[in-house]
């Protein structure tokens, strides 16, 4: 069987847009992308605890350390906030020149649970901030993380939320320095950030 | 009336010279168990212990119980993909010859429903209960919020 030149060009578009579906389908729809770009700036406006908005232009000229949690989380988040304090503590007056962000993924529970009072608990540095759905979104969107509610039945309020649980550093320009990926000991993350103060 | 019978307790049986009690239970080892203080009872606390398996047989941890909580469940922080998430556990295995750790970033308990504050300095009993060895009810630590671990190894130094 001869194929005329326009079922060859069918057969061809067929075949790619086979291809391309498959690769649609095998690529991870949960990873975070990785981020290479060398002038990436993250945004957001979300308000925090008192309702005050804040962005990262307030905060130019500091180091942000970043970290999209919920409080109702008991393992991961204290762990890592945990670990922010004993860098700030550690940091003793150059602390001034980093700024730690809690940045609440479980906005309106976590507004009702009480947010100051655990970022507080942890530091008196950490600011903690929580919009509303759309302002979470469009902020974890900007540092290019995941984050989703699971329902289960068993957790407290038939939710928990899954979540990428690194710490972003973010330079004095606003622009995305790195990750910390979960788990770096706090030494390591004092180190780095005494190296750019 | 529960939750303050239950916080006279807590208070009472607060005391330092339980720190770092080892339990065991046959070829069971138990021991490093704490949990972080809570603000309130609003949020989940967490329970962390270490159990060590000296027989030739393997075991497992099928469920634990407090009076602290109202349900308690075995979990796990399971990281893929760069993506945290917590799911329940029928069990953790416990094989013979090693020891499991209930720590950060892995298996935890979760203790929901609390009935009281958790406030560092105090103990409360959890009671494990393993699939061949029975149940054994031992003393949880309450460490500070700020914890990262349990800081029996420099205690016993």
């Amino acid at each position: 069987m001869r194929l005329t030149g326009l079922q060859k060009v069918l057969w061809a578009g067929a075949g790619i847009a086979l291809l391309a579906y498959g690769v649609l389908m095998v690529l991870p729809n949960r990873a975070p992308v990785s981020v290479t770009e060398a002038d990436f700036r993250p945004i957001f406006s979300l308000p925090d605890a008192e309702g005050l908005v804040r962005t990262p232009s307030e905060f130019a000229g500091k180091h942000l350390l970043v970290f999209f949690g919920f409080t109702n989380c008991p393992d991961v988040c204290p762990t890592t906030l945990t670990e922010i304090a004993q860098v700030m503590d550690e940091l003793g007056s150059d602390g001034d020149r980093v700024q730690p962000l809690f940045i609440s993924i479980d906005p309106e529970r976590d507004r009702r649970l009480g947010l100051a009072e655990f970022t507080s608990a942890f530091h008196p540095s950490i600011i903690g901030l929580a919009g509303d759905e759309t302002q979470s979104r469009a902020a974890a969107d900007s540092f290019r993380i995941y984050y989703a509610r699971e329902n289960d039945s068993a957790a407290p309020d038939g939710y928990t939320m899954s979540h990428s649980p690194a710490l972003y550093l973010i330079g004095p320009k606003g622009d995305w320095l790195r990750q910390f990926s979960y788990g770096t000991p706090a030494a390591d993350i004092l180190a780095d950030l005494q190296s750019r103060l | 009336m529960k939750p303050l019978i239950l916080s006279i307790f807590l208070t009472l049986s607060a005391s330092p010279v339980l720190a770092c009690e080892t339990f065991g239970l046959g070829n069971l080892t138990i021991e490093q168990a704490w949990t972080r203080a809570t603000i309130g009872t609003g949020r989940p606390a967490v329970f962390y212990v270490e159990i060590t398996n000296s027989g030739d047989s393997d075991d497992a941890l099928i469920g634990i119980t407090t009076p602290a909580a109202g349900m308690p469940m075995l979990h796990e922080t399971i990281i893929t993909e760069g993506v945290a998430s917590m799911a329940h556990v029928k069990s953790v295995p416990v094989p013979a010859g090693q020891t499991v750790r209930l720590a950060p970033g892995g298996y935890h308990g979760m203790l929901m429903g609390l009935t009281t504050a958790l406030k560092e300095g105090e103990n409360f009993p959890v009671t494990l209960t393993f699939q061949a060895a029975g149940a054994v009810t031992i003393d949880v630590e309450v460490l500070s919020l700020r914890e990262d671990g349990a800081t029996c190894e420099h205690a016993a130094q």
